[in-house]
């Protein structure tokens, strides 16, 4: 008997299940906690104040063409030096970077030098303050991971309520991409004397720079 | 098999208790872990419900575990997963050496799972000529210091700052000597610094699993440091390594237990990191490993169903029981001897390495409730620790003189004449031994009173003023 054949054969009788039964029935679904569950400006709201509480930044745009002076000012205030590594998410084909001369852009993958990465969020979460970052050509599962600063374009109408609201969001597209992180604020370890420090292994900065306008249909 | 060490319990938790540095390390873990605990939980009305609702997945999936096992390897296969399947340790440890041989592989990058220790994967791979390097901080604190964790989610948390510091400089040769090594932020870059690169290396990212999920065919892994992300994103082959109970059915299951796992481990209302990982790479430009293989091991769990020790198999590994353990916060996880401290420990380690070897541990309990109190997935921690205790004594391997006082006071407890009249003059000769209110000697009662004073009895015992007010 294979191993696989073995273990469910000691799973049924260990169970009681009977040849031929279906499963019993789901339990009643869970409740959603009611923080989460806003509209409009109070989710964005919300989810600003989470997102600062796990010690993200958070900066609010009209649109993609105040990204270029968004990441500038950012990046300067961090007195980080004027480069970027954009992910090939096309949304950023169109954005003016010449508006800011000294800003330095270069589009691709994060390697192990590149200390500044932009990328662009599936989805916002409300309830936690998190970002949702699903794999693709466009934003690789390691653009979030490899920088030691993450900033991250989240678009106002893809911030969802809850927890639940963003699974639903992820269901919708069928099949899930290779990698679906839920990112709560920059990498962090209490593993040495249980003193929080930030930057562990992934980033030490995440800023998150919501963009009002929603996407081109 | 890890080695068990259980039976020293004894011997281990004695030498803990006067171990100054163990014991600093042991009061952070009260008011960090389990004030932020209280925090958290105090922040979300509805935390009383998830628990409930936490329990029901859990019992539902379990009623119906081959389903949902099987649900899961139907989609985490068509989504290019290769599922192998391992009844013990051993055939685990096989599965993943050919995997590793399959690409030539020198070096595994591996992110923090208590199963790979069960099974003592590190020091088969090494001596396969394999490298590993655990990236979880305080796993790779471990890995230097050659020593086993000591709590679920924060393995290293009985080593002081020093005592890191010292080990990396013995460690890291190839650093300045005369580098700042002071505060724990200069470790917490160093180690970034000296990993980074051994990411960038590695052939092969192995990682744990917190959840399976039916629904999607994925595996999860809840981090805060980004390591788990990183070993699996830059090797070649991501390899995961999961029991058959981390099965959930759905996604909105997962945003169900998630509310409830981080705030019970360390007060967060959401870890840094929660990765959903399906299958391989897509597309060549999205990068990412080119194989996926997941490894679902049993290692004796499905001997547990239908017995009480299901209800164990609830078990997310916050670690809320052994932060709230007042026997843990006295000794220590590496009293417990094995891969699980605390009381899960106390439940798991018997049904895992056979409780002659572990009689201790469920014994080791004051039974005060406060493991299952505070437990997301509501174990009964108590009820299952009695439950060992029983069978230990009807399996007849403690010492003859505790099966005998055993014997003698459940014939005693049952005749309530015999037995009132018996505490009665027991009541009365303590009373003549106490001074001041306190007994300093007691007979039969050395090892409690050679370093305690037991209180003198009142006058008359509970029944009788009980009786007395009817």
């Amino acid at each position: 008997m294979s191993a696989r054949d073995d273990i469910l054969a000691k799973v049924r009788a260990g169970i009681g299940r009977k040849p031929g039964t279906d499963r019993g029935p789901r339990p009643v679904p869970a409740p959603i906690p009611a923080r989460g569950q806003v509209e409009g400006e109070a989710r964005l709201v919300l989810f600003t104040k989470q997102a600062e509480a796990v010690a993200a930044t958070v900066v609010r745009i009209p649109d993609m063409a105040a990204l270029p002076a968004a990441v500038s000012n950012y990046l300067a205030g961090q007195n980080l030096p004027a480069a970027i590594m954009a992910t090939a998410d096309t949304d950023f084909d169109t954005v003016p970077w010449n508006t800011q001369a000294m800003l330095e852009i270069t589009r691709g993958t994060p390697g192990i030098a590149d200390q500044v990465c932009l990328a662009q969020a599936a989805a916002g979460i409300a309830e936690t303050g998190s970002l949702v970052m699903t794999a693709n050509a466009d934003n690789p599962h390691m653009a979030s991971f490899v920088p030691e600063t993450a900033v991250v374009v989240l678009r106002a109408s893809r911030i969802e309520g809850t927890l639940d609201d963003a699974m639903a969001r992820l269901r919708v597209t069928g099949d899930l991409p290779r990698a679906v992180s839920l990112i709560s604020g920059p990498s962090r370890t209490g593993d040495i004397a249980l003193k929080i420090e930030l930057g562990a292994h992934g980033p030490r900065r995440v800023h998150i720079v919501i963009v009002d306008e929603p996407e081109a249909a | 098999m890890m080695q068990v060490n259980s039976s020293a319990f004894k011997e281990i938790a004695h030498k803990a208790l006067h171990d100054d540095q163990l014991q600093e390390a042991l009061g952070l873990l009260r008011t960090n872990f389990g004030d932020a605990r209280a925090t958290a939980v105090e922040r979300l009305p509805e935390f009383g419900a998830l628990r409930n609702a936490g329990r029901d997945i859990r019992n539902h999936t379990l009623e119906n575990l081959d389903h949902y096992l099987e649900a899961w390897e139907v989609k985490a296969t068509e989504q290019g997963a290769i599922v192998h399947w391992a009844r013990d340790g051993e055939e685990a440890r096989r599965i993943i050496l050919g995997l590793c041989r399959s690409v030539d592989a020198k070096l595994m990058a591996k992110s923090k799972t208590m199963i790979s220790e069960e099974i003592a994967l590190n020091p088969f791979l090494e001596d396969e000529g394999i490298e590993v390097i655990e990236t979880d901080l305080g796993e790779y604190i471990l890995q230097l210091a050659d020593e086993p964790p000591s709590h679920v989610i924060g393995p290293a948390i009985h080593k002081t700052k020093e005592q890191v510091a010292d080990l990396f400089r013995d460690s890291h040769a190839a650093l300045d000597p005369a580098r700042r090594l002071v505060e724990i932020s200069d470790m917490v870059g160093e180690a970034r610094q000296v990993l980074r690169e051994r990411y960038f290396e590695a052939d092969v990212g192995l990682t744990g699993a917190n959840f399976l999920i039916a629904e999607t065919g994925s595996s999860v892994i809840v981090t805060n440091e980004g390591n788990g992300d990183l070993s699996q994103g830059l090797a070649k082959m991501h390899i995961v390594l999961a029991t058959i109970d981390k099965v959930i059915p759905t996604l909105n299951d997962l945003a169900t237990v998630l509310r409830l796992l981080a705030r019970s481990a360390t007060g967060q209302e959401m870890a840094a990191y929660t990765t959903l990982s399906t299958g391989p790479r897509r597309t060549d430009a999205e990068g990412g490993p080119e194989s996926c293989h997941v490894v679902i091991l049993d290692n004796g769990r499905t001997g547990w169903l239908g017995t009480p020790f299901q209800e164990a198999l609830r078990c997310v590994r916050c670690g809320a029981c052994m932060n709230h353990c007042p026997v843990y916060g006295a000794v220590g996880g590496h009293a417990y001897g094995w891969v699980y401290p605390g009381p899960i420990g106390a439940v798991l380690t018997p049904a895992l390495v056979g409780i002659e070897r572990a009689r201790h541990l469920p014994n080791a309990s004051t039974f005060c409730g406060r493991c299952e109190s505070v437990c997301p997935m509501r174990i009964p921690l108590p009820k299952l620790m009695r439950e060992w205790r029983r069978q230990e004594f009807e399996s007849k391997i403690q010492p003859l003189r505790q099966r005998f006082g055993l014997a003698f006071w459940r014939w005693l407890a049952q005749r309530p004449v015999l037995y009132r009249w018996a505490t009665a003059i027991a009541v009365h000769g303590m009373r003549l031994l106490a001074r001041d209110g306190r007994i300093r000697r007691l007979p039969l009662a050395g090892a409690w009173t050679s370093v305690r004073d037991m209180p003198a009895p009142a006058r008359r015992s509970f029944q009788s003023q009980w009786k007395g007010r009817k």
